[in-house]
């Protein structure tokens, strides 16, 4: 692979654009955020962004989702914390995210439309999650 | 402790956008033995014994988090250049702004692993607040060269909002490709 100049990049932009104008790109907004703190850095948030733009890239839901950083949420104990938006669900912070954790949340919740009961830190109320 | 030199610069590139900036620059230059990085903010910065306070583990301003103690950031750094054979310099005027440098001798078994440059770059051009973030990266090894620059504007004008995960894959490929021999 040689350096890719900003124009070629793009029209790689573009190209992908087209592509996704074929798509039905209702539902945008899911948003992913990711601790990016002191804390967050040690235990090791970038293993489990990098997890979560290869999870959304194969499972083609790239153009779907917000993948945003944030500072440290406060929950140091339990990092790397990660904030998970998907409309028509609460709103939900998963605590210890590893890239396997990560992989979860994008098949069951983000695609599943399902809780991670046991990865639950924080929102909603705990009789909620145990609801079945 | 961080794991990798790369997860010490996102930590400090993180505070100086944490510091109401609105201009981040970041310069990395490796060579063959040492890797040194510089991160400059316009934010808010801090006197002599703000900085002073800054340096110890067990301190932390209280504003974010009211209760706590502890502030990791520059003591993670001081500590690890100390322990590598590499040193560090911060310079900061209150209201205008904060200067760290740090250099770090790849050749000595204490210096943590360097990491992942493009991936950080990535992390760094995502992070929140500042309008303007600026990365400038010279690679001067005997096998392998690279110098570069790259900016938040610039790469959302090309690429859109970055947050977007497709801009995201996109960027990382970018990136990547930059750090390739010509």
């Amino acid at each position: 692979m040689a350096k890719m100049t900003l124009e070629e990049l793009r029209k790689l932009r573009d190209s992908k654009r087209n592509d996704l104008r074929k798509r039905d790109t209702e539902g945008k907004n899911i948003q992913v955020i990711v601790g990016m703190g002191t804390c967050g850095i040690a235990a090791g948030a970038k293993v489990t962004l990098d997890a979560f733009l290869k999870a959304l890239d194969e499972k083609n839901l790239v153009d779907q989702v917000l993948i945003r950083q944030t500072g440290c949420m406060g929950l140091c104990h339990s990092e790397p914390t990660v904030e998970v938006l998907v409309p028509g669900m609460p709103t939900v912070i998963y605590g210890n995210v590893d890239d396997k954790a990560a992989k979860d949340i994008v098949e069951k919740h983000l695609i599943g439309r399902e809780l991670l009961d046991k990865l639950i830190l924080d929102r909603p109320a705990v009789d909620i999650i145990n609801a079945k | 402790m961080h794991f990798t030199v790369c997860d010490l610069v996102l930590d400090l590139v993180q505070n100086a956008t944490e510091a109401h900036s609105r201009i981040v620059t970041v310069a990395m230059d490796e060579s063959d033995n040492q890797f040194r990085f510089e991160v400059q903010d316009d934010g808010k910065g801090m006197s002599p014994e703000e900085l002073q306070k800054a340096l110890d583990p067990f301190h932390s301003d209280g504003i974010k988090h009211p209760h706590r103690k502890v502030g990791l950031g520059l003591p993670f750094l001081v500590q690890t250049a100390d322990q590598c054979g590499g040193g560090w310099e911060i310079t900061s005027n209150k209201g205008q702004g904060t200067k760290v440098k740090a250099w770090f001798n790849l050749e000595n078994v204490d210096t943590p692993p360097l990491g992942d440059i493009p991936g950080l770059i990535r992390m760094i051009l995502l992070l929140p607040g500042p309008t303007e973030l600026a990365v400038k990266r010279t690679l001067n090894r005997r096998n392998r060269q690279a110098h570069y620059e790259v900016r938040k504007t610039e790469l959302q004008d090309v690429l859109g909002n970055l947050e977007e995960a497709g801009s995201q894959v996109l960027l990382n490929q970018y990136l990547h490709s930059l750090e390739e021999e010509d």
